[in-house]
């Protein structure tokens, strides 16, 4: 069964644009101009119950639009979604209930009191059962190594404390789908790890619905399965994660172990050298040739070991990604000239 | 129903526990208030020239007795209605986006804030009690007597309801940020209005003809100038009744203009922020 359901989604804002200078800024007392930006443009995608999904994208690729789409915090322009069988933007209580929106870089707990409290307010406010929520709370905090604090004020909690501490005020009433704004962002890597460990036992553990937004590559390929690439509001690929590897990247990395020092003193036609101390090679060479410099490489010098790696997934979608914005901005730049050629 | 009254309850709880927080700060501030009430009693000490050979027997219908009871009391008053930082921090959760708190959870915003704000009162009261008590006992001779039950009551429930349109009021400016995520300066325009239009000032009746009775006809006269003429006996009980009736009027409009805002106000901000 599908949890979320969106279609033709889009969401265009219009926002005002400031010339540069005072004499601009008077200007802008009575006339504005606005730009209008498309931060979602015709996206469509279905989520499966208990599935967990990661949107990866550039700053202002349009992930956080569409998790704010699915959360009922902004009103779309066009197209239609559903989560859980609700409207996200009509706000029913109902649905309200029943999902969680983690945002790392906002705080949903009060500042100045220990964290029980807040999560206390939350009991109320989802109308948990008193002997369910003494249940989580004892499940959560074990889990999540944070029992000890939360009599402790949050302003006075590490970041990566006051991170769990906002992953339990989530899960308190235990959400059927939960959406996860960059969790992990400015944690250090033991933080970042408790948190990865935490999500995927968790998610294995309820069958929650969970759709992530990440700049840490590691967070995705330790927790999804599936990622939804989104560039300037669309959607550049939907599949599997090992998917985008055989998509978008045309190489591979080539770990070469000669015998000896009986080795080429020149690497370049096979490929590009990243690491060269001998007798040990590493190459980043094109997929389809690999059989073709194996066998090369073979009949003419003894080797002692090879390996083939993909290359880090993080690497290949930082150049899909310029890649894309190259191709947007020689589009644009194409058009200049075309105007400038018909002024 | 009852899940909500205990979800109110419990964030009532919340607020005065998260007010407690820093004891100092809040004693002082509390303290600090009772200050201008001196310079007042000197002020119109000398206005009505008590010290001089021929003091100025009354201004208007007020002895100089009545005068200074009349500040004793619009700090009462005030104690209920003024919203110290209501409406700016309204204005910064939805510049800064707090606000998607209020709106993921299944909780009424402006529900929330009342309770909060009620707790940060009574917080306040607990603290003022005894200072109050004091002031009062110490400038007991400034009032002529107790006056009858009935009136007493219309005291009291003006100065509930006097809380009600302070709240109601200031949240209604604080969502105007909806609009115009500034309002700032428009706060200041409306402390300085509220400071004459409520009779914080001078009693809005000292005021020449016709400008007292339009003044008389605004919502902010129920903030300091009408509970504070209450206790002084001058209205009928007849006119207590009209009185208050006419507040609650203003407080069942005020009440739908805040939701018609704030409804109004999440769909702009949904359909160009978030």
């Amino acid at each position: 069964m599908n949890a979320i359901v969106v279609k033709n989604l889009e969401k265009t804002y219009k926002v005002y644009q400031k010339k540069e200078g005072v004499f601009a800024s008077l200007k802008g007392l009575w006339r504005r101009e606005h730009k209008t930006v498309h931060a979602v443009s015709d996206v469509s995608f279905s989520i499966e119950q208990g599935e967990i999904v990661a949107f990866l994208g550039p700053n202002g690729a349009g992930k956080t639009t569409t998790l704010k789409l699915l959360s009922g915090l902004v009103f779309p322009s066009a197209g239609e979604a559903t989560v859980l069988g609700h409207i996200p933007w009509k706000r029913e209580n109902e649905y309200r209930r029943r999902f969680s929106l983690v945002m790392g870089q906002k705080n949903q707990l009060w500042w100045d009191l220990p964290a029980q409290e807040s999560f206390r307010l939350h009991k109320e406010i989802y109308r948990i059962d008193p002997q369910q929520y003494t249940r989580r709370i004892d499940e959560l905090t074990s889990l999540l190594e944070v029992r000890h604090l939360i009599g402790q004020p949050v302003r006075e909690l590490s970041l990566g404390e006051r991170m769990r501490m906002e992953l339990i005020a989530a899960l308190l009433h235990k959400p059927d789908v939960l959406l996860l704004d960059e969790p992990t962002i400015g944690l250090d890597v033991v933080s970042q790890r408790r948190v990865q460990e935490f999500l995927k036992y968790y998610q294995v553990e309820q069958k929650t619905t969970v759709v992530l937004t990440s700049h840490y590559m590691k967070d995705v390929e330790a927790l999804c399965k599936r990622a939804i690439i989104i560039n300037q509001g669309r959607i550049k690929h939907d599949g599997p994660l090992s998917d985008i590897l055989d998509r978008f990247s045309n190489y591979k990395i080539m770990d070469v172990q000669f015998d000896g020092d009986d080795m080429p003193q020149d690497f370049s036609q096979w490929g590009e050298v990243i690491e060269c101390e001998a007798p040990h090679v590493k190459l980043k060479v094109p997929r389809n040739k690999i059989p073709e410099i194996l066998s090369n490489l073979l009949s003419k010098y003894r080797i002692l070991d090879v390996g083939v790696q993909e290359r880090p997934l993080e690497e290949v979608i930082a150049e899909v990604f310029t890649e894309q914005k190259n191709e947007a901005a020689n589009a644009q730049n194409e058009q200049n000239v075309l105007h400038s050629k018909t002024d | 129903m009852i899940a909500s009254l205990r979800t109110n309850w419990i964030i009532l709880k919340t607020s005065v526990e998260e007010r407690l927080v820093y004891r100092g700060d809040f004693v002082f501030a509390t303290l600090i208030r009772f200050l201008p009430i001196v310079t007042q009693i000197f002020l119109w000490g000398a206005i009505y020239g008590i010290h001089t050979s021929s003091p100025i027997k009354s201004i208007k219908s007020y002895s100089y007795h009545e005068m200074v009871a009349y500040y004793l009391l619009v700090m009462v008053g005030r104690a209920f209605s003024s919203m110290p930082g209501l409406a700016n921090g309204i204005a910064n959760d939805v510049r800064d986006g707090t606000i998607k708190k209020y709106l993921i959870q299944p909780i009424d915003m402006l529900g929330y804030m009342f309770w909060a704000r009620m707790a940060h009162k009574l917080v306040y009261y607990l603290v003022a009690l005894g200072p109050f008590i004091l002031v009062f006992y110490l400038c007991r001779h400034y009032f002529s007597g107790w006056p009858d039950a009935f009136t007493i009551t219309a005291w009291i429930l003006s100065l509930m309801m006097a809380f009600l349109v302070g709240f109601l009021i200031e949240s209604l400016i604080g969502l105007i940020a909806f609009w115009f995520l500034e309002v700032s300066s428009l706060i200041f325009i409306y402390m300085m209005l509220n400071y004459f239009l409520s009779g914080h000032m001078i009693p809005l009746d000292l005021f020449p003809e016709p400008l007292s009775s339009w003044m008389q006809l605004l919502p902010f006269k129920y903030l300091a100038y009408f509970p504070g003429t209450v206790i002084l006996g001058k209205y009928s009980h007849q006119e207590l009744i009209f009185e208050l009736s006419i507040e609650v009027v203003w407080i069942i409009a005020l009440f739908s203009l805040n939701r018609i805002a704030f409804q109004r106000g999440i769909r702009r901000y949904s359909a160009f922020g978030g």
